[in-house]
């Protein structure tokens, strides 16, 4: 059951913000729904998005960083960038919102599993990576060789230190991690642009291997020849689209390529089916 | 299918019997035009009116409609939670509204009443209402229903048609709601054996006065990609200003936005008609605009009514052919042209 009205918001309290960068534009909300029950009706899959909703302020539409594996709160990763993102940069543990949603749709579990997967993520846009990470990890036996390509301007920019590690140490999954650039001469990862490390480090192209694609429009556009001399097919690459929404429930017309409405058909589509839509994204 | 004979002698009373059942709403005169209100007591529709510059879509999307109200008083109960604001109570009756614009109605309603979501907002508006349409004997230059799946006398989206055949108003009972608001107001006077007969002319005639046709049979035909790229956009689409009158004047466009207002420690949610010939409507945070330039907007809406819809919903065009959006552009754009360009591409 979920919320007959579709843009009434749950309420949620802050229950932790933790600062992911040395910039500090980036902070981790965590979440705790105030109605228990309205947790179960949030119920979610890696790659979905929601609402922030803020009183006051208005709606933001932000990648659910958080596993569905993960139980008793959600998680989101913020950018500090216009009205509603600076307003939410200066609240406080224990104050209350609201959250709508889940949204959109999801990577496509249902072919993804049993198959490879690489990732490939750049910047911020590793939100709902890290989630679908999280939750390819809590179901590691459902899934062939996974690589994560992740990529940041400098270490300090990297999201999810803690987790970054963490899957490392577990050596469950293949971490290829790089910076742009640094002067760090303990750094014992990649150096240099996402591109050619992905190119390096991805699996072989196959019927049964994935690629997951999220990032800033530069990263995109030359990562994309990479997979494609790689041989990935255009239905074997994944993306997730960031258009301007405001209801998020297909309503209000705003997130349209072509007849999708991002927030409701997407914000996942494969480069197939992008290659057949306007490129107003 | 019954008739009723409402004399025009006593539709006024009618009406005043009615308003005990129904708040009404019809056209007043404004300016040099027309448009739809909320009836004040005494107040009654001006049933000689040939249009207005406005559709009655208000009735079901108003301009502007709070959905939420909170408070961010933390000393109080509640703060920081929204609530829904109550429905307003009691039915509504819409007098004259035109057949095109009541099948606009069920255009839209496709959005906002899905098998994903229903928009509660819409649909209790919508499920107030009461539509006691009035046909169009004399069809203006602009009016290019009969090619859009509508037209002067049409059915659809109404609950009662009137037809005005001089001395008095024919009413075609459509649906159980129509049947009750005839009786609310009094009308009961069975309509002699040739009152079908006097419509079925009527209409003919004033079917046959509309002479602009839009032809559109070849349109679902085409991929989107051929008709978004096509060379024509430019030129067809050059001398838009993206004032957005087109959007707001037209019946099928829904586009919305949603803002919170804040007065004190008093808030509400509020959502607003939007269009999509504004530059905000796509931009990103970022400063990124995927739809950067004016006929890009231009073509968006067009693609929207003429293209994107037809292949979702395979129900036609998006577009009821009321000529609004013709007779008010600054730029003499005309959608008509605009159909037949992409139909002949
Ligand atoms: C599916 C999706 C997932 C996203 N995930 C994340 C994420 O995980 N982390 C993150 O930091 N950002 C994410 N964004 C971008 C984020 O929504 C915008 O940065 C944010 O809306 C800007 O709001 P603002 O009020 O601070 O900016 P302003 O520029 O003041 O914007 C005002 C309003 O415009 C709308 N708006 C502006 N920019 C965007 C945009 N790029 N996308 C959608 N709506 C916009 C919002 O309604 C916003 O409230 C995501 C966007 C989408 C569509
Ligand atoms: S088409 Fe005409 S009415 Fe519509 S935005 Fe352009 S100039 Fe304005
Ligand atoms: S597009 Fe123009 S003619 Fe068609 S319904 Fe809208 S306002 Fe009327
Ligand atoms: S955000 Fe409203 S339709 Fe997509």
């Amino acid at each position: 059951m979920r919320n007959p009205n579709p843009y009434e918001p749950y309420p949620v309290r802050i229950d932790d913000i933790t600062v992911e960068t040395e910039d500090k534009s980036l902070k981790t909300f965590k979440f705790v729904f105030l109605n228990p029950e309205h947790e179960e009706m949030f119920a979610y899959k890696a790659g979905q998005f929601a609402e922030l909703s803020i009183p006051g302020q208005g709606e933001i539409p932000i990648g659910i960083a958080s596993s569905p594996t993960e139980k008793g709160f959600v998680k989101f990763t913020v950018f500090k960038t216009g009205k509603v993102t600076s307003y939410l940069h200066s609240m406080q543990v224990g104050d209350i919102m609201g959250l709508r949603g889940p949204m959109g749709n999801w990577y496509p579990w249902e072919i993804l599993e049993g198959k490879n997967i690489l990732i490939v993520g750049g910047g911020f846009a590793f939100t709902t990576l890290r989630s679908s990470i999280k939750m390819m990890l809590d179901n590691r036996d459902k899934f062939g060789k996974i690589d994560v390509v992740y990529g940041a301007r400098s270490p300090g920019m990297l999201l999810y230190m803690d987790d970054l590690k963490e899957w490392e140490a577990q050596g469950k999954i293949n971490m290829h991690i790089t910076v742009d650039k640094t002067d760090d001469p303990n750094w014992k990862y990649h150096q240099g642009f996402i591109p050619p490390v992905a190119e390096k480090v991805a699996p072989p192209a196959s019927d049964d291997t994935y690629a997951i694609v999220c990032g800033p429009p530069m990263m995109i556009k030359f990562t994309m020849p990479v997979l494609d001399k790689l041989g990935y097919k255009h239905d074997h690459i994944i993306m997730s689209l960031e258009n301007r929404m405001k209801c998020g429930i297909g309503m209000c017309g705003r997130c349209n390529i072509g007849k999708e409405l991002v927030c409701k058909d997407g914000p996942v589509f494969t480069l197939d089916q992008l290659n057949q839509m306007p490129k107003e994204y | 299918m019954s008739y009723i004979r409402i004399a025009k002698a006593s539709w006024d009373g009618g009406l005043e019997k009615a308003r005990k059942a129904y708040e009404l709403i019809g056209p007043v005169p404004e300016k040099d035009s027309h448009k739809y209100a909320v009836l004040a007591a005494g107040q009654l529709p001006d049933m000689g009116f040939k249009s207005t510059k406005l559709s009655p879509k208000w009735v079901v999307f108003p301009q502007s409609e709070v959905m939420f109200e909170y408070t961010l008083d933390e000393s109080k109960a509640n703060h920081h939670i929204l609530q829904e604001v109550p429905a307003a109570p009691g039915a509504r009756a819409v007098i004259g509204i035109r057949p095109y614009d009541a099948k606009a109605i069920q255009l839209t309603k496709m959005n906002f009443d899905n098998k994903d979501y229903k928009d509660p907002f819409w649909l209790r508006n919508y499920e107030r209402c009461t539509f006691v349409g009035l046909a169009i004997n004399e069809p203006s230059s602009t009016d290019f229903s009969t090619s859009c799946g509508t037209g002067p006398f049409a059915e659809e989206g109404l609950d009662v048609l009137l037809v005005d055949a001089g001395d008095a108003f024919i009413a075609k009972v459509l649906t159980d709601k129509g049947k009750k608001f005839l009786s609310e107001a009094g009308f009961a006077e069975e309509a002699g054996a040739d009152a079908a007969k006097a419509v079925e002319d009527l209409k003919a005639k004033a079917e046959a006065a509309i002479t602009s046709k839009v032809s559109y049979n070849k349109i679902a035909g085409k991929t989107i990609m051929d008709l978004y790229d096509a060379p024509f956009w430019k030129d067809v689409l050059f001398g838009c200003i993206n004032c957005g009158t087109c959007t707001y004047a037209c019946p099928t466009c829904w586009c919305f936005d949603i803002q919170d207002e804040v007065k004190g420690t008093d808030g509400v949610r509020v959502r607003n008609w939007d269009s999509c010939m504004t530059g905000l409507f796509t931009h990103h945070a970022s400063g990124h605009n995927p739809r950067e330039h004016e006929w890009e907007r231009t073509r968006q809406r067009f693609m929207h009514k003429l293209k994107y819809f037809v292949d979702k919903y395979d129900a036609g065009l998006m577009c009821v052919g009321c000529g609004r959006c013709v007779e008010q552009c600054p730029a003499n754009i005309d959608i008509r042209t605009v159909c037949n360009t992409l139909n002949d591409f």
